[in-house]
């Protein structure tokens, strides 16, 4: 496909979005609340606070580990997101474009779209952890890579087939669908949690809750086969959890409707209710569980409500996510319409969720996930606040006419090759690896463009 | 008067979520209670929640 036709299509989808945000369309601080909380308390919630448990978390790693990454994570979110997005106005993909062209946004957008599918995938197969109870279908096990059984097999297709024609059918009916679940989705994670206290043997006065807790439930031993947990990865895992949206810059698109970069801290609502208490209330009734399943161990818990707590949350994550990877991939199709790239994705999805690897290395591919997208964070903070007080012209692509900064290219790939390199020979873990992978793309950034400007003047 | 009476169907619906959880620890009902009660609070949230909240939302 020629430049030209990439560079149109990606235009005319992001269309709506071409100018920066007007004064007349900002918005009040209880839309940042209401999106942070509906979108933070999700399918994932389930997995994250259960594998935290079978890593072998302790109890002080747990809650004082979980409160300090969220922290940094709402800290990022404020300082470094917001601020940029309320002077800039602009979404993601603009900003990107004026800096990088149209070919790298590109790229950007299919390894998105990518990442897109394997998240609504890891949801599917939450979802039909619950959907396959009635059915008595062999559930996963957390050692379980490949597909477990059959009837397993059938019910991710099942689901996927549902939840591909709802994406296809449209986005907006189901995000209000997902904006009512979000918050009874919290009150289940709790009530879950509390439900499972007797099992537990918790005290009716709470009296020994933290020796249950330090003994039962975060008791520091990783189970047979999972690595084992400190509280630098509490730590690096909660606040890069969600990397791609602060220092990897995504959420500019929805911080660009703020009145004031304050309301970065809206993000607080998002973590603390869903990155902490969520996390927690899953750890919690998963210790009293005698199943590796979301679904199952949500229905050991509280019965069918359980069951039906984690369909809602794996298809709402879900549902956004694929739409979304619909909207990126249509960029790169030969001119399909939207219902057949949707298809597409819903059909990598489907089959990326039929392993049941990709729920039980959730860490690890949201972890990656970060990753992969962060480096690009770092160059547009470059590019905000040191590209002119370094003597060189910030949007550089707009300003050059450029279909591919080099500079920002080449940012990108030797942060990547740099990390893979740090965790398959250096045998540095994921969760650690986006911190250093922004910083350097920042210095790197500043570095080779330095050279790449010069270049081409 | 409709959205007040819809959002206090709405409150009846959490509570029925929360309150069995901690009426089973306590020791006041059964497992057997608590998981209908909670699915009666699901089936009276959805039922009511969305007709006030979840506005329109932007597909971007």
């Amino acid at each position: 496909m020629k430049i030209a036709t990439i560079s149109k299509k990606l235009d005319a989808l992001y269309e709506f979005d071409r100018e920066p945000v007007n004064n007349k369309s900002l918005q009040g601080i209880g839309n940042f609340l209401g999106s942070y909380a509906g979108e933070h308390v999700a399918g994932t919630e389930f997995v994250i606070g259960m594998l935290f448990v079978a890593h072998g978390v302790s109890v002080t790693d747990m809650f004082l580990g979980g409160l300090i990454g969220n922290v940094l994570a709402v800290l990022s979110w404020a300082l470094i997101t917001a601020p940029i997005a309320v002077k800039v106005r602009l979404s993601l993909y603009w900003q990107l474009k004026k800096i990088c062209g149209s070919v790298l946004v590109f790229m950007y957008n299919i390894v998105n779209a990518l990442m897109f599918c394997f998240l609504a995938g890891a949801m599917v197969a939450v979802s039909a952890t619950a959907v396959g109870i009635p059915f008595n279908v062999e559930m996963p096990t957390l050692s379980d890579l490949y597909p477990s059984s059959t009837g397993w097999v059938i019910t991710v297709f099942v689901v996927g087939a549902v939840i591909t024609t709802f994406a296809i059918m449209g986005f907006e009916k189901l995000a209000r669908f997902s904006k009512v679940a979000a918050p009874w989705m919290f009150f289940i994670f709790v009530a879950a949690a509390i439900a499972s206290f007797p099992r537990l043997g918790v005290e009716t006065d709470l009296s020994n809750f933290w020796e249950v807790a330090r003994t039962k439930i975060w008791n520091g031993t990783a189970l047979p086969g999972q690595s084992q947990f400190t509280m630098w990865h509490v730590i690096f895992f909660t606040w890069f959890a969600n990397a791609a949206m602060h220092l990897g810059m995504s959420d500019l698109t929805i911080f660009r409707y703020a009145k004031k970069w304050q309301y970065g801290y809206a993000s607080a609502v998002g973590m603390f209710l869903g990155h902490y208490v969520a996390w927690i209330s899953s750890g919690i009734l998963y210790a009293a569980a005698t199943s590796d399943a979301p679904g199952e161990v949500a229905y050991q818990a509280i019965g069918i409500a359980g069951a039906l707590c984690v369909i809602v949350a794996g298809w709402t994550t879900a549902n956004p996510t694929l739409y979304r990877a619909g909207l990126a991939l249509q960029v790169a199709s030969p001119g399909w319409s939207r219902w057949k790239v949707t298809l597409l994705a819903g059909l990598i999805t489907t089959v990326a969720a039929l392993f049941p690897a990709l729920v039980m290395k959730l860490l690890d591919f949201v972890a990656l996930y970060g990753l992969i997208l962060i480096p690009m964070g770092g160059v547009i903070f470059a590019d905000f606040y040191l590209m002119r007080k370094a003597g060189l012209k910030d949007y550089y692509a707009e300003r050059m006419n450029l279909n591919f900064n080099w500079a920002a290219g080449l940012t990108w790939f030797i942060l990547l090759a740099a990390a893979l390199l740090m965790n398959r020979v250096a045998g540095v873990e994921l969760y650690f690896l986006p911190l250093p992978a922004w910083i350097l793309a920042v210095g790197l950034f500043v570095l080779l463009s330095k050279f790449y400007q010069k270049k081409q003047v | 008067m409709m959205k007040t009476l819809l959002q206090i169907l709405s409150l009846a619906g959490i509570l029925l979520t929360i309150v069995p959880s901690v009426l089973l620890f306590y020791g006041s009902i059964n497992y057997q209670v608590q998981n209908t009660l909670m699915l009666i609070g699901a089936v009276v949230w959805f039922g009511s929640a969305g007709f006030w909240l979840g506005g329109k939302v932007k597909s971007s």
